[in-house]
């Protein structure tokens, strides 16, 4: 039998009473979770620049500090989902990723969720000024130009602390994958 | 957790709806305007999250008992298996779904459609289909509700659904709608799947077996989540 994958609809803009009622999912690491450990604010806007208003879901998936999809660190998840807020933005508490495999960089791979997409679009949040970025494969199959949409940058003045913006279109559009 | 060594199949062309779609207004500003970047399948798509997170409650998915009273409206059972593309069952999938209430109002404090809220009625369920994929969801059967996409917009009747398959790109998000419903080719949501046959697919059916007598009307309504058994699963060590 050969079956033909069910279509994706938009999750529309009324999720957030089933999907996100857990506040608890956007915090990946616990105390006592081994690694380095960061806050990463997401903000999403569309193609006018506007944000997101709440009508947005972010979903995480990462490696531990050691670079593991398998990890036994029972302070940490992994997996981490937050609606946007009004301004657009959510921001996670999780460690930073190691190197999953030889070459590649740390990266957290995303799902973005709206109103207005008829299905997920799928990106990663590498880290900037990461020595490994330059060696990543994925990082390599991306346009030069284009590289920088993918990099979380540092927040200067606060520690640990990296933000990232996801541009659904136009100029500086985030780069997205077709997986 | 689990890994797949290889690659999972790429999309059917006309079976998933473009970014793209001129009739759902919303996608104007948020469709990507450049073309995706093809990745190969590495470690990071091929493995995924394990849901445990929020423990499941023994009521959760029973959306007519999460109140000391029933809710508004007509009792159904939606039930179904979750397979892969060979058609087996995909074991022990997250699945959530929420819904409006039986007169097409959310429980979300930006939906301002003046149609009453119940008191006893949230509209959200979740559960872990079984080792076979079977899933079941008492609940009500959802109003129709108008949306502002153009003159006359009113979306069909639908049931929205969540599911985590094994891996970071066998995630879904879908929505389930009702049978003989003229609303449906009406609908740029459901109209945005090019493929008529895959959007048939969204529409459940009517099955006596799922029904129960003298309690409720039963809709069948499987998924097909991304994967094929030829490729061998092992443990993900490391």
């Amino acid at each position: 039998m050969s079956l033909i994958p069910t279509a994706s609809q938009t999750v529309g803009p009324f999720f957030n009473f089933a999907l996100t009622t857990n506040a608890s999912l956007g915090v990946l690491a616990r105390d006592g979770a081994k690694g380095e450990r960061i806050f990463l604010s997401i903000r999403v806007v569309d193609g006018a620049g506007a944000p997101a208003p709440g009508d947005a879901m972010i979903e995480l998936w990462q490696a531990d500090a050691q670079g593991c999809y398998a990890h036994a660190d029972p302070n940490f998840s992994g997996f981490g989902r937050l609606e946007t807020d009004l301004n657009g933005c959510c921001t996670f508490e999780t460690i930073k990723p190691g190197c999953v495999a030889n070459g590649s960089a740390p990266h957290i791979n995303v799902i973005v969720l709206a109103r207005g997409l008829l299905k997920q679009l799928y990106t990663r949040i590498y880290f900037a000024d990461d020595p490994a970025n330059a060696n990543d494969p994925v990082l390599a199959l991306v346009p030069e130009d284009r590289r920088s949409t993918l990099l979380a940058k540092p927040i200067h003045g606060e520690d640990n602390t990296w933000s990232i913006e996801i541009r659904l279109q136009g100029e500086a559009e985030t780069v997205f994958f077709d997986l | 957790m689990r890994k797949r060594v290889n690659e999972y199949p790429r999309t059917t062309p006309g079976s998933q709806p473009e970014y793209a779609s001129p009739a759902y207004k919303s996608t104007a500003l948020r469709a990507p305007s450049r073309p995706l970047i093809r990745l190969p399948h590495s470690l990071s798509e091929l493995t995924g999250p394990v849901y445990g997170h929020n423990p499941i409650g023994p009521t959760d998915n029973d959306l007519t008992l999460h109140f000391p009273e029933p809710p508004q409206g007509e009792r159904i059972i939606v039930a179904g298996r979750i397979l892969d593309e060979d058609g087996r069952g995909v074991p022990n999938a997250m699945v959530e779904m929420w819904q409006a209430n039986a007169a097409g109002r959310y429980r979300h404090q930006r939906d301002d459609h003046p149609a009453p809220l119940d008191p006893n009625f949230l509209g959200a369920g979740r559960m872990i289909a079984d080792e076979a994929g079977n899933y079941r969801f008492v609940t009500i059967k959802p109003g129709a509700y108008p949306w502002r996409n153009h003159n006359t917009a009113w979306r069909p009747a639908h049931i929205h659904f969540s599911l985590f398959g094994p891996a970071f790109v066998t995630r879904l998000v879908t929505q389930m709608y009702f049978p003989n419903d003229p609303l449906i080719p009406l609908d740029p949501v459901l109209q945005s799947i090019p493929d008529s046959a895959a959007q048939a697919r969204l529409v459940s059916q009517f099955d006596l077996s799922i029904t129960e007598p003298e309690w409720a009307l039963g809709y069948r309504f499987d998924l097909v989540l991304r994967g094929r058994r030829a490729t061998p699963f092992e443990e993900a060590g490391k």
